[in-house]
């Protein structure tokens, strides 16, 4: 079969199962375009910025654990796709994106939309490649999707000069089966060894912690964690990322860790004697400061990335390797062990986290004549049965979604942990619906974030991907504003935004449906109201409490032990004044 | 402490950019970096040297090991090696000085490549430090330029850096 690059490179998508493809066209991509019009295996996603087909792959990728695949033009329509690129990058999210370039002979003169993206996405992928032949097209893309969802995912980007995709030049196709690169092995099993000695250390500990994350997740690992976890009886809290890996109603799990983590996860943490890490990265924002981290802990430490090893903070016993196989091995390891946990130390320790959680360290004001954005997150748990594909942007509203809406499955939790990126949540949801068509699919947003990619309102509208907009509306910046009342004096510079749109006429002029709740009674029905219009999208703006933040929270420079709590935070929210 | 990390890579347009950009991405330092084809077509080898604690090297390998493009990496400081640098050096001279600068080549095992009246290139190799030995030797007054090729290097021994 002879095809032209154009038909290669969609041809060789079809036959890697992609369903959908997330793109934006321009001239450097024409000639792929006409081939996608020609055909109809691979349903092209039209969005109105390509930083949204990123965010729309992204959330596609999330919920499905396939790779997203996008396509954009070269030029402004590869810069645009940069920010995308390096949210999936940070989450270590699979990705394949399809760049435009200008035509090989004329790269390097500052041609007409001429950017170096292979130079821009360089710091921002797991790898790129700049196809200069057309014969090469098939193998190049079917290296990129092997690289993306193998060993630790990442987004890959395939820059394509235009006249390697002319309809005119027709070469034999035929997509290879497998490939392989020889200098790319990564690590799947993990050593015998090192998991034995694992195992030994985790049967004697008195104050264990399985901290958890994204890792879990990535590596469908959810089951396993979850045997794991249950055989040894040890509590168990999550990064931001590894949300929904383990039930979050099951009495084992203790809340997330971290910055906004829970006082008990953070001081089960500080405390603990062993700490298992399960494809966790210890983050800055999960540590704290570093010579205070976990003082009194031994560290086992399971990733299939061995720079994520000992990066940050140094482990005593790493494994190199899949979560899944691991997790599996340490299973029958415990198992078979003459020696169990040692219940007597477990029912000090578990007594002691009783305790700490007995300070409720996530009660609010429930009181309040205002919306409480905590309410309205639980509000919508209790809604959507907590079975709900929850998306979420950037700042205050993300940690309320993460702290108040209990996850008990892996992939509903859809965020940008790593770079944070705000415009990330709607597109994102779009992605998901698309994925999961019959499912409740909410994005928590601040009507900060939710301007970002405002614009893709309109495609949720073209493909009919009815998502329920929880915009948590304070009229702050609120996660800048937090920071600035507390470490800057509550100087609120530039973190207020003074004219914002009517978001139901907003909503409406893009065709959708658009609800303002300002009173709290009014939260639930108009919950229930959106979740019943099940083939329209449904802006909720919600008038929250703007003095509300996030607790409890460990502030700049603290350790896990040291976190303020809202009821040592100075007096009431209510009672002060802002805007 | 200084190390020397060799490393097999394919020989591909942009695999050299991929290596210096995730030093200067990620804030290690390089001193000095060489690479050249190999005897494999398909191969290129880098020697970079680079300084850091046991912990940023080991990171700096780590990541190395990640880009695509690395086939295949060993820090040299960890066994024994032998380290190659060149350097052509040219100098000023004087009838006074001319002897002076000629012998003291020779006691670097230095060769003169080219005189004029009044200059010399010389050309010194050996390991890093014994060409800065070289240089500190000389009347810094008197160098003109100085160019060196960084060092590379080859392990001690039956082992080797290959596929
Ligand atoms: C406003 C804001 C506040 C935040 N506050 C918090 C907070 O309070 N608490 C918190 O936890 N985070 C918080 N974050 C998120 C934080 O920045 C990090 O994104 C997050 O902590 C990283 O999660 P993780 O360690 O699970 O790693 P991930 O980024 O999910 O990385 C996964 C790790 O697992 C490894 N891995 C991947 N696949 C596999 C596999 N198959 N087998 C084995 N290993 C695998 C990877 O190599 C990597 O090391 C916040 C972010 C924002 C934007
Ligand atoms: C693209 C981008 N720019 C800036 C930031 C820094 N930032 C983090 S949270 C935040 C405010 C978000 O405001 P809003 O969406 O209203 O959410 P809220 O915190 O009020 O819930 C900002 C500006 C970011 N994360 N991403
Ligand atoms: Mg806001």
């Amino acid at each position: 079969m002879e095809l032209s690059g154009a038909e290669i490179l969609i041809r060789s998508l079809k036959d890697e199962g992609v369903e959908y493809i997330f793109g934006y066209p321009g001239g450097a991509v024409l000639h792929i375009y006409d081939a996608l019009f020609r055909q109809d295996d691979v349903k092209h996603i039209l969005v109105r910025h390509e930083q949204g087909a990123t965010h729309a792959a992204d959330g596609y990728a999330r919920a499905t654990g396939l790779p997203g695949v996008v396509l954009v033009t070269s030029g402004p329509g590869a810069t645009n796709a940069v920010t995308g690129i390096a949210t999936a990058y940070m989450d270590s999210i699979p990705m394949v994106v399809i760049s435009g370039q200008v035509p090989s002979p004329v790269i390097g003169s500052d041609a007409f939309q001429e950017v170096d993206m292979i130079g821009i996405s360089r710091p921002c992928v797991k790898h790129n490649f700049l196809v200069k032949d057309v014969n090469l097209i098939a193998e190049t893309i079917k290296k990129a999707f092997y690289v993306a969802t193998t060993g630790r995912p990442g987004p890959v980007v395939v820059d394509i000069p235009k006249d390697i995709t002319d309809p005119r030049i027709k070469v034999p196709y035929k997509y290879p089966k497998k490939v392989s690169i020889r200098s790319y092995n990564p690590a799947v099993a993990g050593h015998k060894g090192q998991i034995k000695k694992a195992v030994d250390l985790l049967l004697t500990a008195e104050r264990p912690m399985i901290y958890s994350g994204g890792g879990v997740v990535i590596g469908e690992a959810s089951k396993e964690l979850t045997e794991f976890s249950q055989l040894l009886g040890y509590p168990v809290t999550n990064t931001l990322m590894g949300l929904g890996a383990y039930p979050a109603t099951d009495k084992q799990f203790i809340g997330m860790l971290g910055m906004h983590g829970t006082y008990e996860a953070n001081m089960g943490m500080h405390e603990s004697d062993v700490i298992i890490a399960i494809g966790a990265r210890f983050d800055d924002r999960v540590t704290g400061k570093l010579d205070m981290f976990c003082p009194y802990a031994k560290i086992i430490h399971i990733d299939v990335d061995p720079a994520s090893i000992s990066k940050t903070v140094k482990v005593d016993i790493p494994i190199v390797g899949e979560v899944k196989p691991v997790l599996e091995q340490m299973i029958d390891l415990i198992k078979e062990s003459k020696k169990t946990p040692n219940k007597k130390a477990l029912e000090t320790w578990w007594k002691q986290i009783k305790d700490w959680q007995a300070i409720d360290c996530l009660e609010y004001d429930r009181k309040s004549p205002l919306i409480k954005p905590q309410f309205v997150i639980e509000q919508l748990y209790e809604v959507t049965k907590g079975d709900a594909y929850v998306t979420s942007d950037v700042g205050q509203h993300q940690m309320w979604a993460a702290q108040y809406y209990k996850f008990d499955k892996p992939r509903r939790w859809i965020n940008s942990g790593g770079l944070g990126t705000m415009g990330f949540g709607m597109p994102a949801a779009i992605g998901v619906k698309l994925a999961h068509p019959d499912a409740d699919v909410a994005c928590v947003t601040g009507e900060a974030s939710i301007q970002m990619c405002i614009q893709e309102l309109s495609t949720a509208l073209q493909y009919k991907t009815p998502i329920k907009i929880v915009n948590l509306n304070n009229r702050f910046m609120g996660m800048v504003r937090q920071w600035q009342e507390f470490s800057y004096e509550s100087r609120y510079s530039h973190s207020y935004l003074d004219t914002l749109p009517d978001f139901v006429k907003l909503a409406e002029a893009y065709g959708h449906v658009g609800m303002r709740i300002d009173k709290p009674e009014q939260v639930r029905p108009a919950l229930e109201e959106a979740f019943a219009m099940k083939d329209r999208t449904v802006f909720l703006d919600i008038i929250t409490d703007q003095t509300e933040n996030v607790y409890p929270m460990i502030e700049n420079g603290k350790g896990h032990h040291d976190m303020k709590l809202r009821i040592a935070a100075t007096g009431t929210t209510t009672d002060r004044e802002l805007a | 402490m200084r190390h020397i990390i060799s490393i097999l890579m394919e020989n591909e347009s942009g695999a050299l950019s991929r290596v210096a950009g995730l030093f200067s991405a990620r804030g290690y330092n390089i001193e000095s970096l060489t690479v050249a084809p190999t005897e494999d077509a398909s191969l290129s080898r880098m020697t970079l040297v680079t300084r850091g604690s046991d912990d940023v090297i080991e990171q700096i390998t780590k990541q190395l090991n990640k880009l695509i493009d690395v086939v295949k990496l060993i820090d040299l400081a960890e066994s024994a090696h032998i380290e190659r640098e060149l350097m052509m050096i040219k100098v000023k001279t004087t009838e006074k000085t001319r002897a002076e600068v000629k012998s003291m080549a020779d006691v670097f095992r230095g060769r003169i490549l080219d005189f004029t009246p009044e200059t010399y290139v010389i050309e010194v190799t050996g390991p890093s430090e014994k060409l800065d030995a070289f240089i500190a030797a000389l009347d810094a007054d008197s160098i003109i330029e100085v160019v060196r090729s960084g060092a590379t290097g080859i392990s001690r021994g039956e082992k080797g850096l290959h596929l």
